[in-house]
């Protein structure tokens, strides 16, 4: 109650979070740690060395012999990504309309459901109204239901109600991984939200703000780590994604890389030196993705679990 | 400038069976400097976030300035509060923090900087206005969060146990700096505290609260002087009060050899409502002397000493009506008797509080 009694307790009360902290950070740091990750991460960069390699090599030595044997006998070429890109037989590649096709799809198909998932995960933590919880519960139970059984209801939805029976448009890939997202990205982004202290919030309200300039104005420069991972996460499922691509592009001008690199191998079995610079081709960009979003992906993975 | 009237404001959580605030009536005068304090839960932090909009009423009403304000949302009652955890914007700088609320009312911007540059100064921010509060200490989060209610010039302040995050002696001087700011700015002002020494250092006056019942406001002298009930003479003061149930006689309180004269009115109210021939009775350990063995104190035997450098709580035990009794006594360092010493207490003339052995209500 008085003021010296409860001094002692303040120096007490923040160091059993600091030696937690330093602990992991020891044992992360450790050098048998960094061995051990060091090759496991040469391991697992090899299969995807070998795809580099092999792009690079001629036909002849593709077919032939193995990536390796590009060690003891360098031969070094560029055709192969001179016709996967650029090629105008009806055979070769054309990957460059492909790849122009995949960033159409992407990039909507990332910020859509980022938008929806934020504003969603904001009034289920953020507002309260009747049946909040078991609105968030079904969403979240929504996560159940594989997509693969959503597809031919989604797909009879399109045809049936909005008539879109063989029109080549993207809205219905952008329609259908932007549903698949919601389920997964609400439950992300409320948690992450959900954490975010209460009096923050109840600050912004004493001060004048209502919910949207809270939403954007404090709120969302806090996700920001929670949006960038889940925009990592999704980015890279849709860039990689065949099936819903597949089954809702139709006519081969919205389609995407994927379908494109399918078709190359099950319809050119003989030209098949032509895959492994297709899919380099196709692993650019979510290189750049990831590489340059990283710092806030760990931050994002790591959110909450260490306070302060 | 404004008051604030609580008139019967109730907030009952779904689930609970009492309220966690029981019909509070409570009047605020324009510029006063309001404390409330009691134990935790007793309802103090819920009253105060009533009155932000935070917390619903569910009956009663508030009103700021005679207007109602029970059902705006915070934005329109012209409040400003500070959080316990000062709830900073963490990704603002100092300076935008501060700005934000006149922002969103759409200041200018040349008057916006003015004022926020005004209260970095009486706060002592200036170097501080580009930093993020990640890069502050806590004293200076505690005093930005102050600075961001202050450059609202506020209808009310309210203030959510501000100083508990920070540590005993920059506690001791943020509670002065807080008090004279107050008056310096001479507006309205609300503060929490479970801090019995905070209520009576900064308070012009101090409502006790428990279980969401207002049991005494009044100036910190008064509670002193006169607390309404057991409660309040429990809870204001420290070391606590000596407070004991005993035998009632004609004469007055029989603690053991020693006798408590009460007045005649008083013996009455004892005896009225089940008094059952008891009496409840309090001291301040300040208010009572050590004696020798023939001024007629109460024998008790000495269990410890607390040597505090200006003075000595000396704690013991005494047998009244064969029951053992702790009690505190407050003496002289020169006075300070050994372990185990058997000394005569005597509490001053007429310094004695006496209250209704069962309900507890001051005689």
């Amino acid at each position: 109650m008085t003021a010296h009694a409860e001094a002692p307790a303040i120096p007490t009360a923040t160091t059993p979070q600091r030696t937690a902290a330093g602990r992991v950070r020891k044992r992360l740091t450790s050098r048998w740690a960094s061995a051990a990750s060091l090759i496991i991460a040469l391991l697992w960069t090899v299969p995807t060395f070998g795809l580099f390699i092999s792009s690079i090599r001629p036909e002849d030595e593709i077919k032939s012999n193995g990536w390796w044997n590009f060690f003891a006998k360098p031969q070094f070429t560029l055709d192969n990504y001179q016709e996967v890109l650029f090629g105008t037989s009806s055979s070769s590649g054309r990957l460059a309309g492909f790849f122009i096709n995949s960033l159409v799809i992407t990039i909507p198909s990332v910020l859509f459901p980022l938008a929806f998932c934020a504003l969603a995960a904001y009034a289920l933590a953020w507002t309260k109204f009747r049946g909040r919880d078991w609105v968030y519960i079904g969403i979240f139970a929504l996560q159940i239901v594989p997509l693969q059984m959503a597809l031919v209801p989604l797909l009879q939805f399109f045809s049936s109600t909005f008539d879109l029976e063989g029109t080549a448009s993207f809205a219905q890939v952008w329609f259908a991984h932007t549903a698949f997202a919601i389920p997964l990205g609400t439950f992300l982004l409320h948690n992450f939200m959900a954490e975010l202290p209460g009096d923050v919030i109840e600050a912004a309200r004493v001060d004048g703000a209502g919910h949207a300039r809270i939403f954007r104005q404090v709120v969302l420069p806090l996700i920001v780590p929670a949006l960038a991972s889940f925009g990592i996460f999704q980015f890279l499922w849709v860039w990689n994604d065949l099936l819903v691509a597949l089954v809702f592009s139709s006519g081969s001008d919205v389609r995407p890389l994927t379908v494109r690199l399918a078709e190359l191998a099950g319809t050119r079995g003989n030209e098949w030196q032509r895959l492994t610079s297709g899919a380099f081709v196709s692993i650019v960009i979510p290189l750049i993705v990831f590489l340059s979003l990283q710092r806030f992906f760990v931050r994002g993975l790591l959110a909450g679990s260490v306070k302060g | 400038m404004a008051t604030v009237t609580y008139a019967q404001a109730s907030r009952h959580y779904p689930g609970t069976e009492r309220p966690a605030v029981d019909k509070l009536d409570l009047e605020i005068r324009d510029g006063e400097f309001l404390v409330l304090v009691g134990p935790s839960g007793c309802g103090k932090s819920t009253s105060l976030r009533m009155l932000a909009g935070l917390e619903d009423v569910d009956n009663g009403a508030i009103y700021i300035n005679d207007k109602d304000v029970t059902n705006l949302p915070p934005k329109s009652r012209d409040i400003a509060m500070v959080f316990q955890n000062y709830a900073l914007y963490p990704h603002m700088t100092v300076y935008e923090n501060m700005a934000f609320a006149l922002k969103l009312r759409k200041t200018p911007k040349s008057e916006i900087d003015v004022r926020v540059k005004k209260a970095a100064q009486m706060l002592q921010l200036e170097d501080y206005l580009n930093r993020k509060p990640k890069a502050l200490s806590g004293g200076q989060r505690q005093r930005v969060a102050m600075g961001r209610a202050i450059v609202r010039e506020p209808q009310v302040f309210l203030m959510d146990e501000p100083l508990s995050n920070l540590d005993a002696k920059l506690r001791v001087q943020t509670r002065s700096q807080i008090a004279s700011l107050q008056s310096q700015l001479g507006i309205t002002t609300v503060y929490v505290t479970h801090d019995q020494i905070e209520a009576m250092t900064m308070g012009h006056r101090v409502a006790v609260l428990l279980d969401g019942v207002l049991q005494q406001c009044d100036t910190p002298r008064a509670l002193y002087d006169t607390p309404a009930n057991v409660f309040v003479a429990g809870f204001i003061g420290s070391p606590a009060m000596n407070i004991k149930t005993v035998a009632l006689t004609d004469e007055g309180a029989i603690f053991g050899q020693m006798i408590l004269p009460l007045s005649r009115d008083q013996i009455a109210k004892a005896r009225a409502e089940g008094g059952d021939g008891k009496v409840t009775v309090g001291f301040r350990p300040e208010e009572c002397e050590l004696v020798s063995a023939t001024e007629g104190g109460m024998p008790i035997v000495v269990d410890l000493v607390e040597d505090l450098g200006s003075g000595a709580n000396v704690y013991g035990h005494a047998a009244i009506n064969g029951d053992s009794e702790r009690f505190v006594v407050a003496t002289d360092r020169r006075t300070m008797p050994n372990l185990g010493d058997t000394v005569f207490v005597k509490p001053r003339t007429d310094h004695h509080h006496a209250f209704h052995a069962t309900t507890g209500v001051r005689i």
